[in-house]
């Protein structure tokens, strides 16, 4: 409990990547909370990078963290633009709203 | 040794705690203020653990810029209040049990990996990019970053531009009854449009308007 070793931040990791998914199958409110739990996943994934890149003294996971913070960044970007048009076309993000698809 | 568990768990511990409340909360506001706890949070543990160039790299990123424009639009949308239902409708009590059983095993599948690596250690030997400590962290990541990862970055750069010009897309719309400056029609101005010599007879005066 006491030795920090790699197989905590893997677990933390893990815990976070659980949250974002339940957080993805269970939401009821709305699409931004969605999102959240996206971002949730990719900072999980960025745990598990960087407790890696660290842990082996090998930096290449950080670099690749630094990428996967890029593509996160343009994520969230483009994603609250298509809720803000889809919001401004149809009125309501409520997850149970959006059933054109009849998904 | 006994600080760092210290320290670990205290974050740890927050972090967890905020990622279910970014879930779970009832007001969208509070998810993203919990979803700012949460990075700050794992951007200390970075920092404790030795990536101090991608803790605040996050804290910048994410904190600075990700979760306020998650704030901005949400009290864009004016969606705040929007109540959660998660056992009230009809539709999501189908859902839940699903999507537990879903994560759940998602979860312990991980957790198998993490007691896989523990027991084999040398499954993955690694070989270059070696970490020292002799220079900084911030050093070492921007000798890599701009030369054997080069093309890479400026790929991450180009994913940046085409989000920038994909949000502006996805969200201009054309205002009708806007006055606009026409920058063509400025510059394609000439001379003989714009005036006129006259030749003004002296003590006659002479009528512009018409």
């Amino acid at each position: 409990m006491i030795e920090i070793g790699l197989g905590h931040y893997l677990t933390l990791g893990a815990v976070i990547f659980s949250i974002g998914v339940i957080g993805i199958f269970l939401n009821r409110k709305n699409i931004i909370v969605i999102l959240m739990s996206i971002e949730l996943i990719l900072l999980a994934v960025n745990i598990n990078l960087v407790s890696f890149s660290i842990y082996l003294g090998d930096l290449s996971g950080q670099v690749f963290t630094l990428f996967i913070l890029t593509v996160a960044a343009a994520e969230a970007a483009i994603g609250l633009a298509i809720i803000v048009v889809y919001y401004r076309n149809s009125g309501t993000i409520r997850v149970e709203d959006i059933d054109n698809l009849k998904g | 040794m006994i600080a760092h568990a210290l320290f670990f768990y205290f974050f740890s511990i927050i972090a967890v705690i905020s990622a279910i409340m970014v879930t779970a909360s009832k007001n969208t506001v509070h998810s993203v203020f919990f979803l700012i706890l949460d990075f700050i949070s794992i951007s200390c543990l970075f920092i404790m653990i030795g990536a101090e160039f991608l803790g605040m790299i996050m804290l910048i990123v994410y904190v600075g810029a990700v979760a306020v424009l998650f704030l901005f639009v949400v009290m864009m949308l004016n969606v705040a209040q929007q109540k959660n239902q998660w056992f009230l409708s009809k539709s999501s009590s189908s859902h839940i049990p699903i999507g537990l059983i879903i994560s759940a095993i998602i979860f312990f599948e991980l957790i198998i990996v993490v007691g896989g690596w523990k027991y084999k250690p040398d499954l993955v030997n690694p070989i270059n990019l070696s970490l020292t400590n002799e220079i900084s962290n911030t050093h070492s990541l921007g000798q890599v970053l701009y030369t054997d990862y080069i093309h890479i970055f400026q790929i991450s750069g180009m994913i940046l531009l085409i989000a920038m010009i994909g949000a502006i897309v996805l969200t201009f719309r054309q205002r009708e009854g806007v006055k606009k400056q026409s920058y063509l029609k400025q510059i394609s101005r000439e001379r003989s449009e714009g005036v006129d010599v006259i030749d003004v007879p002296s003590n006659k005066g002479i009528k512009i308007d018409d």
